[in-house]
C-alpha cells in the first residue's frame, strides 16, 4: 500500500461531461479540484447541472466522457474505495417509508461495508436531535425530520467526503441553521463538503470558495470573499413625475435608462464602489428639476448575475473561438 | 467484497417480509387447502390415479410450482421496483457494493422467501394426502434452483416495469397462464395429440415435470429435458441482469 499524500484533493474533476439518452447536455466537461477540509459551494440555477455533477461523482449517473477521484480513487475504476468515504444527502427526501429511524440508518452504516457500531449510531442521532424518534416509523416524520433522517444515513459510515444537495432547499429557519451548524462542525472534524444551492446567502455564509454553474458549464470558481464582491451589484429604480421622452444630457455621467415609457429612470450602481454615485445623481437631477415620486432599490437576484456571467461567458467563447 | 452490504440487503428484505410474515403465510396454506378442496376432493374423488399416483398427490408439485413462481416473481420484482419508485435506489448505487452483490442480496431474499412458502405448502399438502417424495435431494436442489431462477425473472421485471401496472403484467398475462396450462393440474398425456404438441413449446411444462419426477420419479419429459429448460432459462436471466447492470439499463441514467 502506498502512503497517502496529504496534497491529494478530496475531489478532483476532470472532463466529466454527461449527455443524456434524450440529447439533453447536462455536463459539458467540467473540471474542478476541491482540497481537504473545504467547503465547496456550487451555485447556481435550477437544471444547471449541479444535481448531475454530483450524482456523476456518486455513481448515481454514469458520465458521457472524463474523469473524477475522490481522495486520488477513481470513482469509476476504484468505485469501492471511492465511495466508502462519500456521504451523499440528496435533494428529494427519498425515505423508506415503513422503516423505522435507527433501522434505516443501521442499514446505511453496513451497505457501506462498516461494523455496527451502536455507540456512534446513537452519537449521530443525538446530533441531529433524532435520538427521540429512533424507533419512530420515517413516514411519522415531518419533512424537516426526514431531511435530518437523510443527512444521518449519510454520515452513518463516516464519510471524509460530503455533498449536501441543495441541503436547505424548503427548509425552516431553525433546521437551517442546525444544517449550517453541523456543516461547520464536520469541517472542523476535516471533512470536506460539497453542497449545492441556488441560495446566494447560504454560499457567502458556510463556503470557502464558490463555482458558478449555468448550462452544463462551470463559468466560474472563486473564493467566496471575491466572488461577493463582483456580485453586489444594485439596482436604483426612480419613478418620475413626468415623463422623460429621452435622457437629459446632464445626466451623460451616469449609467441611466428610461424604462416604463420614460416613467422611470433606472441606474445600476456598484456597492462596493468607493462612490456609488446615488447622491450625486439625486443633485443632478435637482439641479435639473426632474421630480421623482418614489425610488426603490434592488440587490441583482442570483439569476440576474447568472444571465450576466453566462453571457459574458457566451461572448468569451465566441471571440476566443474566432 | 463487500459481505455486510450484501447482508444489509438482505436483512431489509427479509424485515420487509417479516412485516407481513403472516399474511405470507396463511395465503398459501389457505390456497393450497382451497385447491386440494376443490381438485382433490371434488374432482379427484372421479379421476383418483394419473400414471398410478393417486391425483390428490400429482397435483402437490404443480401446486408448490404455482404459488412458488407467484411468490418469486411478485418479491424479487417488487423488492427492487419499489426503490426505483420512491427513490431510495440513490443509495443502492451510491454505495461500494457491485452489481452482482445487489443481485445476489436481492434475489437470495426474495428466493429464501419463496423457499419457505414452498416448504409450507408442502406440509400443508401432506396433511390433506401422504405424497411420497421419490428422490428428496433432488426435490430440495430443483426447489431452490426454481426459486432463485423465478426471483431472478422477478427482479428483471422490477427493473424493466416503470408503473405498478407493469409490474403486475408479465405475471398475471404470461406466467400464470403458463402455469396453469404447463400441466399443474394435469399430465400432458391426457391431452389430445395436436394440444399436447402445442404443449410442449411451453417451457413451464419442463418445470413442472421435471418437479413432478423428483416426487414421483417420472414425469411427462425426461428429467433430462427438464433440467437443461432450468438451466437455459436461468442462463437466459442471468445474461439480461448482467447486462442491465452493465448498461444501467431503467436503474441510471
Amino acid at each position: 500500500m502506498t502512503q497517502p499524500d496529504p496534497d491529494t484533493p478530496a475531489l478532483a474533476i476532470t472532463g466529466l461531461a454527461k449527455t443524456y439518452a434524450s440529447g439533453v447536455v447536462a455536463l459539458h466537461a467540467v473540471d474542478l479540484v476541491v482540497a481537504k477540509g473545504e467547503i465547496f459551494a456550487l451555485l447556481g440555477p435550477n437544471g444547471a447541472g449541479k444535481t448531475t455533477l454530483i450524482n456523476a461523482v456518486c455513481g448515481i449517473v454514469t458520465p458521457s466522457g472524463g474523469h473524477a477521484a475522490v481522495f486520488g480513487e477513481d470513482t469509476q475504476r476504484d468505485y469501492r474505495s471511492a465511495r466508502r468515504r462519500i456521504g451523499l444527502v440528496p435533494q428529494e427526501l427519498h425515505t423508506d417509508a415503513f422503516e423505522t429511524v435507527l433501522a434505516t440508518v443501521e442499514f446505511s452504516r453496513t451497505l457501506f461495508g462498516k461494523p455496527r457500531d451502536p455507540a456512534f449510531v446513537e452519537k449521530l442521532l443525538r446530533d441531529l436531535t433524532l435520538w427521540d424518534k429512533r424507533d419512530a416509523k420515517i413516514m411519522e416524520l415531518s419533512g424537516g425530520m426526514k431531511r435530518r433522517v437523510m443527512i444521518a444515513k449519510a454520515l452513518s459510515h463516516e464519510p471524509d467526503l460530503l455533498f449536501l444537495d441543495e441541503p436547505t432547499a424548503g427548509v425552516d429557519v431553525d433546521l437551517r441553521r442546525d444544517m449550517w451548524d453541523m456543516v461547520r462542525g464536520l469541517r472542523e472534524r476535516g471533512v470536506t463538503i460539497v453542497l449545492t444551492t441556488h441560495y446566494i446567502e447560504e454560499a457567502e455564509e458556510m463556503a470557502d470558495r464558490v463555482g458558478v454553474i449555468a448550462k452544463g458549464r462551470l463559468i466560474l470558481v472563486e473564493e467566496t470573499a471575491t466572488l461577493m464582491k463582483k456580485m453586489g451589484r444594485k439596482t436604483l429604480t426612480l419613478n418620475l413625475s413626468e415623463p422623460l421622452a429621452r435622457l437629459p444630457e446632464g445626466l451623460g455621467q451616469w449609467d441611466l435608462a428610461l424604462a416604463a415609457d420614460g416613467h422611470e429612470l433606472v441606474y445600476e450602481f456598484d456597492t462596493q464602489a468607493e462612490a456609488t454615485g446615488v447622491p450625486s445623481l439625486l443633485r443632478a437631477m435637482s439641479d435639473l428639476d426632474i421630480g421623482f415620486k418614489d425610488l426603490n432599490t434592488r440587490q441583482s437576484s442570483l439569476e440576474d448575475i447568472f444571465v450576466g456571467l453566462v453571457h459574458d461567458n457566451n461572448v468569451q467563447t465566441a471571440e476566443t473561438g474566432s | 467484497m463487500n459481505p455486510r452490504g450484501v447482508w444489509a440487503i438482505y436483512r431489509f428484505e427479509m424485515a420487509r417480509f417479516g412485516r407481513t410474515f403472516w399474511t405470507s403465510l396463511v395465503v398459501p396454506v389457505i390456497t393450497t387447502s382451497l385447491y386440494f378442496i376443490v381438485f382433490g376432493s371434488a374432482i379427484g374423488s372421479r379421476m383418483t390415479e394419473v400414471g398410478g399416483v393417486p391425483y390428490g398427490a400429482f397435483i402437490v408439485p404443480g401446486l408448490i410450482l404455482l404459488s412458488m413462481f407467484t411468490e418469486s416473481i411478485g418479491n424479487a420484482s417488487f423488492g427492487i421496483y419499489m426503490p426505483k419508485w420512491a427513490g431510495t435506489i440513490y443509495e443502492i448505487l451510491s454505495a461500494p457494493i457491485s452489481p452482482l452483490e445487489t443481485v445476489t442480496a436481492y434475489v437470495g431474499a426474495a428466493a429464501s422467501k419463496s423457499i419457505i412458502v414452498g416448504c409450507v405448502i408442502l406440509a400443508t399438502a401432506q396433511i390433506f394426502t401422504a405424497t411420497p417424495i421419490a428422490h428428496p435431494l433432488a426435490m430440495a436442489g430443483f426447489l431452490v434452483l426454481m426459486a432463485v431462477t423465478f426471483c431472478l425473472f422477478g427482479f428483471l421485471i422490477g427493473v424493466w416495469a416503470q408503473s405498478f401496472e407493469q409490474l403486475q403484467v408479465i405475471p398475471l398475462l404470461v406466467v400464470y397462464p403458463l402455469t396453469f396450462l404447463g400441466g399443474a393440474f394435469y399430465s400432458i398425456d391426457m391431452l389430445p395429440p395436436f394440444w399436447r404438441t402445442v404443449t410442449l413449446f411451453n417451457p413451464v411444462v419442463y418445470l413442472i415435470s421435471g418437479f413432478r419426477w423428483t416426487f414421483f420419479g417420472e414425469g411427462d419429459v425426461s428429467i433430462g429435458a427438464s433440467l437443461g429448460a432450468l438451466a437455459l432459462f436461468l442462463g437466459i436471466c442471468l445474461a439480461i441482469v448482467f447486462w442491465m447492470f452493465r448498461t444501467g439499463y431503467r436503474l441510471k441514467s
